[in-house]
């Protein structure tokens, strides 16, 4: 109650405004919360838990290895085609859950929103940060089977990190654009869950990238734009040696995701402003 | 000391609101018409809003509240008082003017929100009081002390979806009142759980005020406004009407401005054409007696009192309720009946053209007092409240009579004075031997 006290200045914004995220910061203790509350709450009074964490990507996986290894037999790189798309998989289904929970997340919250004050980035970035858990739970079990199987990773390995950023910015990018964008229009919920459904097929997760680059070489250029395409084909080069090393060609896709990114995040700030009077 | 804690500056907020839209005809036209509304509805964001599209919920709010003041905010339904909370707590952005907070800031606008059903009592006072503002911290510093005034600490371990609506509110309360912030903003808290707990709030309300800090307090409730407060603000359509260090004053401001608005005695007429609609255009309002005719005040408790609404109906819809809204001399409102409160069989028919609607209101239901009767319509054509059109507002007060209630409260020589209590129903007692399975055996 001292006469230094914060001042906080409330008026119309003009403009884009600013990102502030000193705000964000502050409220830390809040998305540290909100991440742990998402976790918790989805797998209680569920008989196995987070074992489904677990047991989804290995069913798609194995119905995948399954239509395309056996059935339809593509080349496979040289190591078990379930491996393959296993690794590509758990970076893949992060990415998924993460952009879905994010796009319908300012909608859902919408009782939190109306009633109290806090920075609304927080969140689609617990929804993203959330997904962490899942792919922590999910990453180690592959990475057992892995050497289990006799695979050792090299020291690409110390990669690894840098692609789950990769990640994780794409996904946040998608989910800072969609749920800004849902809260005036309900069918990017929608249009995200074709989308990544669609998406998956145009990134290299159930299939070898080779294939495509083989076979439609005029648009590699384009394919190889898919932030998603670097992070399933570093996961492949960093833990089993196969799939595309990072190249120069990657930065595109950074510079991509990191625009995106930014946009995303002032778009967000400008919609949060009047979104108590929109929802 | 000499820095007001919030100073406020011409500050107003717009909304655009929808304009009403002509229903197609045929069930083809509303198909064309459902296919069409992405191309209106970037239309209508292209243009600039018209004069009718637009609503200002507030406007040329301007004061300051110095440190330590407890300050009330009284008006009626729709006068801006829950956006001026709302802007000044963040969650809206007015649209002129501006604000200044000096101090943290903690807003209660509703009880246990953000409340996790799955999650346990002890995890939600975390994450809630995380969402309120507080810091890990100090959420662990006040964690037995939140416990102790929720009284659930027997519960603390079980998921809230399991807790009874009280215990919710129990503990949404006691994370909130233990916030200690500089400056407090409430909406209308009190007006949930039961005596006993609102009178722990009011308490709790008290205390904080009494500790040197900051209050902003909205409530419909007079009386806490004036117990608590040490000054009150009267909105009225979005401006000050009315702002002094006599709660009491502005009290009565508020009440009389109530009563300046509706005609004295137990008789209202449409004085033109005023609420001017095709489903029921209210021609009168009034009591009558037993003989028929308006009767003026005061009635006895146990006299027959029949309310008669008159109107003009162009449209037949039975999606019109037609009723009133009771409520005593401070606004509280005691019930709420309209025409179509039965089984849809046994409302009454209306017809084109003129229409009396009346009720008998249950004798010796009334305790002594003044009373207020106002005329509620609307149209709601879902029961989900969509495209709902009030006609005329019961809750807004926009048109009553009064009428009052002395003695008759009973037959009995006894009981002639009036007894505590907002009704005064006479009981039939009955004795009897006990039975087999009477207590003590």
């Amino acid at each position: 109650m001292s006469t230094n006290s914060p001042i906080l200045t409330i008026r119309p914004s003009q403009g884009w405004g600013r990102l502030d995220l000193r705000d964000l910061w502050e409220y830390r203790d809040l998305l540290w919360f909100n991440v742990w509350r998402e976790v918790k709450a989805k797998y209680r009074q569920m008989a196995l838990g987070p074992v489904w964490i677990v047991l989804q990507p290995i069913m798609e996986m194995v119905v995948f290895s399954f239509i395309f290894g056996r059935v339809a037999r593509l080349s496979d790189e040289g190591i078990p085609y379930f491996l393959m798309v296993y690794v590509a998989m758990v970076p893949w289904s992060f990415f998924a859950n993460a952009s879905n929970q994010s796009v319908g997340s300012l909608v859902n919250q919408m009782g939190v929103i109306s009633k109290v004050y806090f920075p609304r980035m927080i969140i689609p970035l617990s929804a993203t940060l959330g997904g962490l858990v899942d792919f922590a739970i999910s990453f180690s079990v592959f990475f057992l089977v892995m050497l289990i199987m006799g695979f050792y990773p090299g020291w690409p390995f110390l990669m690894m990190p840098v692609y789950l950023l990769l990640a994780m910015l794409t996904a946040l990018a998608v989910g800072l654009w969609t749920a800004s964008l849902t809260v005036r229009f309900r069918d990017f919920r929608l249009i995200v869950q074709y989308g990544t459904r669609l998406a998956m097929f145009m990134t290299p997760v159930a299939y070898s990238a080779r294939e495509f680059e083989k076979n439609i070489p005029n648009w590699v250029w384009l394919y190889q734009l898919n932030p998603m395409y670097w992070v399933v084909e570093g996961f492949r080069w960093s833990l089993l040696g196969i799939g595309r090393p990072p190249s120069l060609y990657m930065l595109y896709s950074v510079v991509i995701v990191l625009v995106t990114l930014v946009s995303g995040a002032y778009l967000f700030r400008r919609t949060e402003r009047s979104i108590v009077d929109l929802l | 000391m000499s820095q007001p804690a919030i100073r406020i500056d011409n500050l107003g907020k717009m909304y655009r609101i929808g304009r009403e839209r002509p229903r197609a005809e045929s069930r083809l036209g509303r198909v064309g018409q459902a296919m069409l509304s992405p191309f209106e509805w970037l239309t209508t964001q292209m243009r600039k809003p018209s004069e009718d599209e637009i609503l200002w919920a507030m406007r040329n709010i301007s004061f300051e509240v110095k440190r330590g003041e407890v300050v009330g905010i009284i008006g009626r339904n729709g006068a801006g008082k829950s956006t001026l909370l709302k802007v000044l707590s963040r969650i809206t952005e007015p649209t002129e003017g501006q604000a200044e907070i000096r101090g943290r800031v903690g807003a209660l606008l509703e009880i246990g929100t953000g409340m996790s059903p799955e999650l346990t009592g002890r995890e939600n006072i975390f994450v809630n009081g995380c969402i309120l503002g507080m810091s890990r911290r100090e959420v662990l510093d006040k964690f037995d002390e939140i416990v102790e005034f929720s009284g659930i600490r027997k519960f603390i371990d079980t998921p809230v979806k399991r807790y009874s609506s009280g215990m919710r509110v129990r503990l949404g309360f006691a994370i909130a009142a233990h916030l200690e912030p500089e400056i407090l903003i409430v909406d209308e808290v009190l007006a949930v759980g039961d005596a006993e707990f609102q009178e722990k709030c009011l308490g709790k309300m008290h205390n904080i005020a009494g500790h040197g800090r900051t209050v902003l307090f909205v409530s419909h409730n007079m009386q806490a406004i004036e117990q608590l407060c040490s000054r009150a603000i009267l909105l009225r359509d979005g401006r000050v009407a009315m702002d002094g260090d006599d709660p009491r004053a502005v009290v009565d401001a508020y009440l009389h401005l109530h009563q300046s608005k509706q005609q004295e005695g137990a008789l209202w007429r449409n004085p033109g054409d005023r609420f001017s609609n095709k489903y029921f255009t209210p021609l009168s309002l009034g009591i009558v007696g037993a003989d028929g005719n308006p009767v003026n005040t005061p009635f006895r408790n146990n006299d027959e009192m029949t309310v008669r609404i008159e109107g003009d109906v162009r449209e037949i819809d039975r999606n019109t309720h037609i009723g009133f809204l009771l409520t005593d001399e401070r606004e509280n409102t005691i019930m709420v009946s309209t025409y179509t409160d039965e089984a849809s069989e046994h409302w009454p028919k209306l017809r084109e053209g003129r229409n009396v609607l009346q009720t008998r209101l249950p004798k010796r239901l009334l305790n002594e007092g003044k009373y207020r009767l106002h005329l509620d319509i609307q149209h709601r054509p879902s029961s989900r409240g969509k495209g709902k059109k009030v006609i005329v507002d019961g809750q807004y007060g926009e048109v009553a009579v009064q009428f009052s209630i002395v003695g008759g409260l009973s037959d009995s020589l006894l009981w002639q004075h009036k007894r505590p209590g907002v009704v005064a129903p006479v009981l039939r007692w009955e004795s009897g031997s006990p039975d087999h399975g009477s207590p003590g055996q």
